[in-house]
């Protein structure tokens, strides 16, 4: 073990610190490195391929023969299928194979009852048509609320719709005694928030191309957040050695944690691959992918917040429920995330209901949670008296949130837009700013291995089963070994993707990036070490006096040449060397704490809320890359402004489909709807890992809805406790205001 | 549409009503349509064309190329152009024009691919996101790059098509209104809006003038 000195911090908060780590592993960054590539501004490394087209996804692999597969889907919530008839269906031109699929009993419509494989699409089209089903339907409930009244179906005939309480729920654990705490409390706030289904609707939906060798080695085209996870899987359910898997995921169009494991559509495609000796191609529909391609489950939180008169939050206990469909765990919401407040007593609890089933999505329980908490905080600093800002500055000990308060507020112009008497703005569109913090959790981990080679002509390429769902990870990949190299990243070639590779980590919990960017600086290490020996050699020097910057390698001496002719010098077969994720630091901060700033603009006329802007201020520890980073933290506001306003998968109770599964009734943020927005990051020399680097995708999506939601309160004095705040919504509360002050 | 009615003097034992009940059956209609479809089809005068509802061979300009394909009546232009010419650019995400995923280029005017059925560009020219790089749109692809306009990339190619149609159409003189114009059509789930629009004037800056 080696010991290193580190001055980690932020701003003008710095402390040296020791940090004991393993010979092989390289001292992290501290706020003094000097670093010539991290940090700067760094173009996409496969930018130009996604944009002219040539990126190549799961569903855009064309093997010779490929024939075609979709799912015939229950259109019940609840039903028993009594008889599929598919004697007609094989016997149509072009079919390749029809099956059944799943078991009798369907709990959720979009739930697979048959599969058709033909040769062609417009095949399948009129095989599909003609598959008949008939199905004994039987009593449903959609509804968390209604699925908790006696007598109602149930989801799972041996236990009850409503699961066990866990009082852990999310993002902070139950402390202290709150009913002692709600009895001692001079102020309390009580209100019940709601949110919505939210679907995940990645645009290119879940799916794969699957083809056999006649040596019964599977090839898997798969559009996953874990490449590792779908070999395991495929392997285990086809019972081949997982040697014989070969899973690929070159480009991946957008997951947001619904895309961890295989679906149906995956299954589908790997057998009917095996049985009709043909590549398969099946991949979801927008509607299946909306039916059934996972969502974010929704939330009643029903909760009291209580404290001081001079603002200091004491209490905050409660239930909590909410439904993710079949199953009954992942519905908590994170409403106890922030401000460590003493006493903290919600209960959460799933509801089962005859959905598809709830997935992880993008900080799962915290955009819904922290919409409640932050509302609730609102609504705690107009009972106090007091600038809600204030409130959350004079509670929040997180050691960066903190810091980042004040520079939120100055780049919104809180001072400036905070409107004093709420709906005081003259004519129908009211302004207003709102605010809300955000935390994650994440630095990565895991004992993942990056390889790197290295040949004698000075190419680099870097190697892992690591996926990139869009976030950026090649590019940061190719930073990180850059850097150590002293080369430009584009001159680093980076092949991941593909379980032929080390395996790499699932993509979930912003946890991708930091479980292996310090695997790849590892390795970037030891290749500099390698070529460094050579070069030393040949020149008769130290090596650990030599330095590689610029694409140059310089030694003692005014001893110098380029990185490519100091590769010359290697063997024949160049360096192959790796590194490995070791275990985290203590660093400066365990968590990664961010805060937004919304400016709105209501109609209070038409009820429309436009959003202005959003400052957003993230803590990520070490950024690696800001360009692909600020798209990060982009999207993340935007799918936020997205959830506050527009999305919504609605359900129809009396037959349980979804009666909105297209892009022209589920909405989503489009250009029209992008506000300006601000991103800053706060440069934490974190120490955690060697690069000091944490989870972002999550962060940034956590306070959005909260921020716009506390700017409408702003600008109308009505406060929106149920999300999407859809322009009907607004005008009903706008209307209950009104009628409430009469 | 031409002739719709059919009276008499059709295959045996096929009428239009019975043909319209067939599709307004649900049952079978793959196999009850197609032969109904055919029979019409063979039935149809002499001075009237048919098309289908077999597959049939139409020419197109494909990214400046002359390109023969075959397809049926009920095939987009996104389904030739994914499947027999193997151009992915253009990703099936709504496959009911609300999305902008498939957009393209058609005689220099950008669709939705998946809105075009594939026999109403026959004679006509196509451009895709693989051949507005090669051409043109190489600056705004570049631009896309350097302000890192996009993430997972789905719907990349599709605002690509739809950005260099803008900068074609205004040159230098491109407004960041002209820019939201242009791409509201164009979904994208990973909120790559902001540098998309960045990207498109910075393109256009370096565009030359109408």
């Amino acid at each position: 073990m080696a010991e290193s000195k580190v001055k980690l911090g932020v701003a003008d908060v710095v402390a040296e610190k020791t940090i004991r780590h393993e010979d092989a592993d390289p001292a992290p960054w501290g706020l003094d490195a000097r670093l010539a590539v991290v940090g700067t501004e760094v173009s996409r490394v496969d930018g130009f391929a996604k944009a002219s087209g040539a990126a190549r996804y799961a569903g855009d692999q064309r093997p010779t023969g490929l024939a075609f597969a979709r799912i015939v889907r229950c259109p019940h919530a609840h039903a028993n299928v009594t008889r599929v008839d598919l004697d007609a269906v094989r016997t149509m031109p072009g079919v390749l194979a029809a099956d059944e699929t799943g078991g009798r009993r369907k709990t959720y419509a979009g739930a697979p009852v048959a599969v058709v494989c033909a040769a062609d699409e417009r095949s399948l089209d009129d095989a599909v048509a003609a598959v008949r089903v008939s199905y004994e339907v039987l009593p449903h409930v959609v509804d968390a609320t209604e699925a908790l009244a006696e007598g109602a179906a149930q989801v799972d005939p041996k236990r009850a719709n409503r699961g066990d309480a866990d009082g852990r729920g999310r993002g902070g654990g139950p402390a202290g005694d709150a009913q002692k705490a709600l009895d001692e409390a001079e102020l309390k706030v009580e209100a019940t928030y709601r949110t919505q289904v939210q679907t995940h609707v990645p645009l290119e939906p879940h799916g794969s191309v699957a083809t056999w060798s006649e040596d019964g080695k599977l090839t898997l085209w798969c559009s996953t957040q874990s490449v590792d996870a779908v070999r395991n899987e495929m392997a285990r359910r086809f019972q081949v050695p997982a040697a014989d898997v070969r899973v690929v995921t070159e480009f991946m169009g957008g997951g947001f944690g619904c895309k961890f494991g295989p679906d149906p559509c995956d299954y589908e495609a790997v057998r009917l691959a095996r049985a009709t000796k043909r590549p398969v191609w099946c991949m979801n529909d927008r509607r299946e992918e909306h039916l059934t391609g996972g969502f974010r489950p929704d939330s009643v939180q029903k909760l009291t917040l209580g404290g001081r008169r001079d603002g200091t939050m004491t209490v905050i206990a409660g239930e909590c429920y909410g439904t993710p469909g079949n199953g009954q765990g992942g519905a908590g919401a994170a409403n106890t995330a922030l401000y460590d407040i003493p006493a903290r007593g919600v209960t959460q609890f799933g509801v089962s209901t005859f959905t598809a089933h709830g997935r992880a999505f993008r900080a799962p329980g915290h955009p819904q949670g922290v919409f409640a908490l932050e509302g609730l905080v609102d609504e705690f600093a107009l009972a106090a008296g007091m600038d809600p800002l204030d409130v959350r500055r004079l509670n929040d000990k997180h050691p960066v949130r903190r810091l980042e308060w004040p520079v939120g507020a100055k780049r919104i112009g809180w001072a400036q837009h905070r409107r004093k008497v709420p709906g005081s703005d003259r004519g129908p569109v009211k302004r207003g700013v709102g605010c809300a913090g955000g935390v994650w959790y994440n630095a990565g981990g895991g004992s993942w291995r990056i390889d790197v080679a290295v040949a004698r002509d000075g190419s680099v390429v870097v190697r892992s089963g690591v996926q990139d769902i869009g976030t950026g990870t090649k590019t940061v990949l190719a930073v990180l070994v850059a850097e150590e190299l002293g080369v430009a990243p584009g001159a680093v070639r980076v092949e991941i993707g593909d379980s032929r590779f080390p395996p790499g980590p699932g993509s979930g919990g912003s946890t991708t990036a930091p479980s292996v960017g310090p695997a790849a600086r590892e390795a970037g290490v030891r290749a500099r070490e390698g070529v460094a020996a050579v070069v030393a050699a040949a020149w008769g020097v130290d090596a650990d006096k030599l330095s590689f910057a610029g694409g140059r390698v310089r030694g003692p001496g005014g001893k110098e040449t380029t990185f490519e002719q100091a590769c010359a010098q290697l063997p024949s077969e160049g360096l192959s060397v790796s590194g490995v994720r070791r275990k985290n630091y203590e660093g400066f901060s365990g968590t990664c704490g961010g805060v937004q700033f919304a400016r709105v603009a209501v109609d209070v006329e038409t009820g429309v809320v436009r959003v202005e802007k959003v400052v957003a201020v993230h803590d990520a520890g070490r950024i690696v890359d800001t360009l692909t980073a600020r798209s990060q933290v982009n999207g993340g506001v935007i799918q936020g402004i997205s959830y506050a306003l527009f999305e919504e998968k609605r359900l129809d109770r009396a037959s349980g489909d979804m009666v909105n599964p297209t892009f022209d009734t589920y909405r989503i943020a489009g250009m029209a709807d992008t506000p300006e927005i601000d991103v800053v990051f706060m440069d934490v020399a974190n120490g955690i890992n060697n690069v000091g680097m944490m989870g972002l995708g999550e962060p940034a999506t956590v306070p959005t809805a909260a921020a716009v939601a506390n700017a409408v309160a702003n600008a109308t004095g009505v406060r929106m406790r149920e999300l999407p705040m859809t322009p009907a919504r607004v005008l009903a509360a706008l209307a209950a205001a009104r009628g409430g002050g009469k | 549409m031409g002739r719709t009615g059919h009276e008499g003097g059709g295959p045996p034992g096929l009428s239009r009503r019975e043909l319209l009940r067939g599709a307004g059956l649900a049952a079978a209609a793959g196999a009850t349509l197609l032969p109904a479809a055919r029979a019409l089809a063979a039935d149809a005068p002499a001075d009237l064309r048919v098309q289908g509802p077999d597959a049939v061979e139409l020419t197109l300009t494909v990214n400046g190329a002359p390109r023969t394909v075959a397809a049926a009546p009920r095939d987009t232009l996104l389904d030739v152009l994914r499947l027999p010419l193997d151009l992915t650019g253009a990703k099936k995400v709504c496959d009911r024009g609300t999305c902008g995923a498939c957009t393209v280029l058609l005689d220099g005017k950008p669709v939705y691919a998946c809105s075009v059925l594939a026999l109403d560009v026959a004679g006509r020219s196509v451009t895709t996101a693989e051949g507005v790089v090669g051409g043109a749109g190489r600056a705004v692809a570049d631009a896309f790059v350097a302000k890192d306009a996009m993430q997972c990339g789905f719907c990349t190619p599709g605002m690509l098509v739809a950005c260099a149609a803008a900068v074609a159409e205004h040159g230098p003189s491109l407004t960041l209104e002209q820019a939201r114009a242009a791409t509201a059509g164009n979904l994208c789930r990973c909120g790559t809006y902001p540098h998309v629009l960045e990207a498109a004037l910075a393109a256009a800056k370096t565009a030359k003038g109408r």
